[in-house]
């Protein structure tokens, strides 16, 4: 089991013909992911390099492919339209990979998305500016094309969504520890990190969700901490937050809520730029310290409160959640 | 992106936004004739001259002056376009003034004999609701963190719709929840709008009046007027603002950052003696923290991002060991869209090509290097090949291995 996407989600690519469109496209496609096509204005009725369809607009790709997942990478002038393009043909889990997307337009897609959304959320935005979404399968094969253009995956029961290297991720069914956890962080490389040490402590991985580092986005820490909470085969939590925003500190308020109605598994957390200066943007758009609940000690703080195993160094992530694990 | 308050000023009178008549000038020659434009017709007899540069403090250097005549004007502004203005938050040998703004002083009307009508008023961008919010306070003039740990009851605030934007109604409850009356409740009302709608159609993040001011006009009918103002705008926004990006004025940036930036990396200079360079501004910030962690300070905050080339990651050395403080440098990849052989060419670029101040070429400081991710073995492979070259290079296994080495290493 997973969260958002699995082996049988069928995955378009927004900007497939663009460069790092296509390369990642290539990359989700060796990978296993059951990738069914792609969107470039203009170039619908050709194919890829992987044979893939291209197609003028999403409605059409939809319509053709059946697509359920979307992975997007056109430039961030374009982010918005294209996101909005997705949600309106109807594609549930639209995953923004674009970075620099204005924050303006992310308040009135954002907006958008909500009202179509109502009470219950039929379209789930993950991003923008993030590494994307992944539900790591059982490692099958080589992850590569033969001489004669037979594909060997590298998974065969694996999705990935996004431009993270996928050997670092481990299938349940291959790790030592027979446990999964559910990683979710604000930060691409950081992620991988956490990723890789879970790994290499035994684990697996359920889903492995980037969801960005802009002020303004879709998922947030909560939305996807109560996912993995749903999850049966999630076994524990590990949530990587950093500077800026409050995201971590209702993820904190959340998680003792949940403690107290019966939410059991076990939650550890890292938070990026207790070093950071004040006032200084850190890379990210959302990575800036403002106010007081914005630091890295007040959320470490708050979620030591709610009963959460922090790791103080990044180092330590893997072996914080297998603390945590027991 | 900042502006500035010449600018900023500019910026509300093309919205429609009054402000008290001024102009911007960049020599002592034409100060007297700017007095004269700021003054004639005015109530009020008084410029103020005022440096135009983005550090504080600029009060109590002297580089803000209020004068009485043509004469003075002169002489503030020779003061100040001839020295240098230090302050605490500016470089200690302190900033040249290149632009001056010579505005009139308004005078500022009793509301009911009682406090000095000043208001602020700002539009920023509320993370946690995702909206655009309306702020506004009776207590003007001072800043207002202030105001909201004394007296967070005095501050209102009033959230935009995503698409509508604010709507007339809402100014006007705002204008008079800051108790004004008859025809300035609507006058108020206007700048408000105007204001929103320029934060919106500029992609700023801060659209800041501060203070908003009842002032009387030459026929000593009261009127609001914005004093002064600040504009942050959003970065990410840049491409469509050709207008805005015309106004930048990166004199006082840092000359790393602005060089680093040319080749699409950030660069944060820091105080320590470890230089660092990593991919992502995540895993950057995390790595200062192992870093501080195990002993050491960080010298920088340096993020490639994820489509570095060999010539960016050399350009990101010379920075990096620019700064003399730096005695030991810490390479930390964890490859995504980055490849680990990229990296690894770029250091060995780098490394035979640099050139130390004494003549000598290759690095002289220790190098620890920690590389994981795609196309990890070729990045090894490579650093491998090439270790005679780079004798003070050690690899690392993992973060807190590559932050210990690097720590051992400087002390």
């Amino acid at each position: 089991m997973s969260i958002l996407v699995n082996a049988q989600t069928r995955v378009i690519c927004q900007g497939i013909t663009g460069s790092f469109g296509a390369q990642h496209t290539r990359g989700c496609y060796l990978y296993g992911t059951r990738m069914v096509g792609g969107v470039t204005p203009g170039k619908g009725g050709t194919k890829d390099a992987n044979g893939l369809p291209i197609f003028d607009t999403v409605e059409r790709a939809v319509r053709e492919t059946g697509a359920e997942a979307t992975m997007i990478f056109v430039p961030p002038a374009l982010a918005g339209d294209a996101i909005l393009e997705a949600a309106w043909a109807g594609i549930p889990v639209i995953c923004c990979i674009t970075e620099g997307v204005p924050v303006q337009d992310m308040i009135r897609v954002r907006a958008v998305l909500d009202e179509m959304n109502g009470a219950k959320r039929r379209f789930t935005l993950i991003g923008p500016n993030c590494p994307g979404i992944i539900t790591p399968g059982p490692k099958t094969g080589t992850g590569e094309v033969d001489g004669s253009g037979r594909l060997d995956p590298y998974t065969n029961a694996g999705c990935k969504i996004g431009i993270m290297p996928g050997y670092i991720h481990t299938h349940v069914s291959q790790a030592p520890r027979g446990k999964a956890v559910g990683i979710v962080s604000r930060s691409g490389t950081l992620t991988y990190e956490a990723v890789w040490q879970t790994s290499r402590l035994g684990f697996g991985q359920s889903t492995c969700v980037g969801i960005g580092g802009d002020p303004v986005r879709g998922l947030s820490h909560v939305d996807t901490l109560e996912l993995f909470a749903a999850d049966p085969e999630t076994h524990g939590l590990l949530m990587i937050g950093e500077i800026g925003g409050t995201d971590e500190i209702e993820a904190a308020r959340w998680i003792a809520e949940a403690r107290k109605g019966g939410m059991k598994k076990p939650v550890a957390a890292f938070i990026a730029g207790r070093t950071a200066p004040p006032g200084r943007r850190m890379g990210h758009a959302g990575a800036i310290i403002g106010g007081a609940d914005d630091t890295a000690d007040a959320k470490i703080a708050a979620l030591r409160d709610a009963g959460v195993e922090v790791a103080l160094s990044p180092a330590d992530m893997g072996t914080a959640m297998a603390k945590a694990m027991g | 992106m900042k502006i500035h308050e010449y600018q900023a000023r500019e910026l509300l009178r093309g919205a429609g936004i009054p402000v008290p008549p001024g102009r911007a000038i960049s020599s002592a020659e034409e100060a007297a004739g700017a007095f004269a434009e700021a003054t004639s017709g005015q109530r009020s007899p008084l410029a103020v001259v005022k440096a135009q540069v983005f550090a504080g403090g600029r009060g109590k250097a002297g580089f803000v002056k209020l004068v009485k005549s043509a004469d003075e004007a002169t002489q503030a502004a020779r003061f100040m376009l001839s020295n240098r203005m230090k302050s605490p938050q500016t470089p200690p040998e302190g900033l040249e003034v290149r632009k001056l703004l010579v505005a009139t002083a308004a005078d500022i009307a009793d509301r009911h004999g009682g406090g000095k009508d000043e208001f602020y008023l700002a539009i920023t961008t509320d993370r946690k609701s995702r909206r655009n919010v309306l702020i506004a306070s009776r207590e003007g003039g001072v800043e207002i963190e202030e105001v909201a740990k004394r007296n967070p009851a005095a501050i209102l605030k009033v959230p935009l719709h995503p698409l509508l934007g604010l709507q007339p109604f809402q100014a006007r409850q705002v204008a008079f929840g800051l108790g004004l009356a008859g025809k300035l409740v609507n006058q108020a009302a206007a700048i408000m709008l105007a204001l929103s709608r320029l934060y919106v159609e500029k992609d700023c993040t801060l659209a800041e009046i501060n203070p908003l001011v009842i002032s009387p006009d030459a026929a000593g009918e009261r009127r609001v007027l914005a004093l002064d103002a600040k504009f942050n705008f959003d970065d990410n926004a840049t491409f469509r603002h050709p207008e805005l990006a015309a106004l930048a004025d990166h004199s006082e940036d840092n000359p790393a950052e602005v060089r680093a930036a040319a080749f699409g990396l950030t660069y944060i200079a820091l105080d320590g003696t470890i230089g660092c360079l990593v991919n992502g501004a995540g895993l950057a910030m995390a790595t200062m923290d192992t870093i501080k962690l195990h002993g050491g300070e960080p010298a920088n905050f340096l993020d490639v991002g994820g489509s570095a080339t060999e010539e960016a990651v050399t350009e990101a050395f010379s920075i990096i060991l620019a700064d003399a403080r730096v005695k030991g440098v810490l390479v930390n990849i964890f490859g995504g869209i980055m490849r680990c052989d990229v990296i690894a060419q770029g250091i060995v670029n780098a490394a035979r090509g640099f050139k130390n101040r004494d003549g000598s070429t290759g690095f002289k400081v220790p190098l620890v290097v920690r590389l994981e991710g795609t196309n990890v073995e070729a990045g090894r492979a490579l650093l491998d090949k090439a270790r005679t070259d780079i004798p003070t290079m050690q690899a690392a296994t993992d973060l807190a291995d590559a932050a210990r080495r690097v720590c051992a290493a400087v002390k």
